[in-house]
């Protein structure tokens, strides 16, 4: 089996992948995760997770290609220009 | 010697000469993450040896690597079990297994002596081998009832608690563990 391995660094911070490992069950996997992952002091959590309970996400569909469903459709800086002329108010590092 | 002398020697002795032995499968243990997970047991083993040899040195008026590495072989005082080469892992995890069972004993005898800096020591080792032990119970677990498993924990079985003289095989491992030690020229301090 192969399990997932998350880390997390500091309380509070997100969790990120750290790796994998192979074990035959989930003691093995607790065990193997603490020495690659938890041995040195650089974690104070893990979640160890069999890859086979992830879902795996990787097909995004944008047949018409609408830009305005994502972040570069939509250039602000002129619209935000203008918006600040009609307020009175300059660009922040203008002041 | 004082007892405690003794005693300290004799669990630190079993400590670093499990550890020598452990540290025979790095590279070359099963799997990778076993690997890793077998060697960090080899170096914890041998991080509790030296503390108790640091605790026996001050009694004794040495140093820790005095008493780990100028001794003749002879004169250590570990179990017959800990110092045979196994190079099965069957056999490996079998020691393993009962020498983690039988050190459980002795660290809980340790932990209720009436020297607080003897039984403070165990307390630490303690919290370091019992993720020692959760590896072998989970080995454990996983074996019992292979025929070479069963087999090897009935041949070693009677080696834990056997601290009379010592298999030739300290010797060859000594001259191993010892050479860079005796090969250091006149007025070399480490």
């Amino acid at each position: 089996m192969i399990y997932e391995v998350f880390r997390q660094e500091r309380k509070g911070q997100p969790f990120q992948h750290a790796g994998s490992i192979e074990a035959a069950d989930e003691r093995f996997a607790e065990a193997y995760a603490r020495e690659q992952y938890g041995r040195r002091g650089e974690s104070v959590a893990l979640w160890v997770v069999e890859r086979g309970s992830i879902m795996r996400i990787d097909e995004f569909v944008d047949e018409l290609n609408r830009n305005y469903h994502r972040v570069d459709g939509y250039p602000l800086k002129e619209k935000l220009k203008e918006a600040r002329e009609r307020a009175g108010t300059a660009a922040p590092r203008d002041r | 010697m004082s007892e405690r002398a003794q005693l300290l020697l004799e669990i630190a002795d079993d400590e670093l000469i499990l550890g020598w032995r452990d540290s025979e499968w790095t590279g070359i243990a099963p799997f990778l993450e076993e690997d890793v997970a077998f060697s960090s047991i080899a170096q914890n083993e041998i991080g509790h040896a030296r503390a108790l040899y640091e605790l026996a040195a001050r009694e004794l008026g040495t140093t820790a690597d005095e008493l780990a590495f100028d001794r003749q072989p002879a004169e250590y005082r570990c179990s017959r079990l800990v110092e045979l080469r196994l190079p099965e892992w069957e056999r490996t995890i079998a020691r393993h297994v009962l020498y983690e069972g039988a050190d459980a004993e002795r660290l809980e005898r340790l932990k209720a002596s009436d020297d607080a800096e003897l039984a403070g020591l165990a307390a630490k080792i303690d919290r370091e081998e019992a993720y020692h032990r959760l590896h072998a119970e989970m080995w454990h677990e996983r074996l019992k009832g292979e025929p070479r498993y069963e087999a090897a924990l009935e041949e070693l079985r009677p080696l834990v608690e056997e601290r009379n003289g010592h298999s030739p095989e300290l010797q060859e491992l000594w001259d191993e563990m010892t050479s860079v030690r005796r090969s250091q020229p006149a007025g070399t301090t480490w």
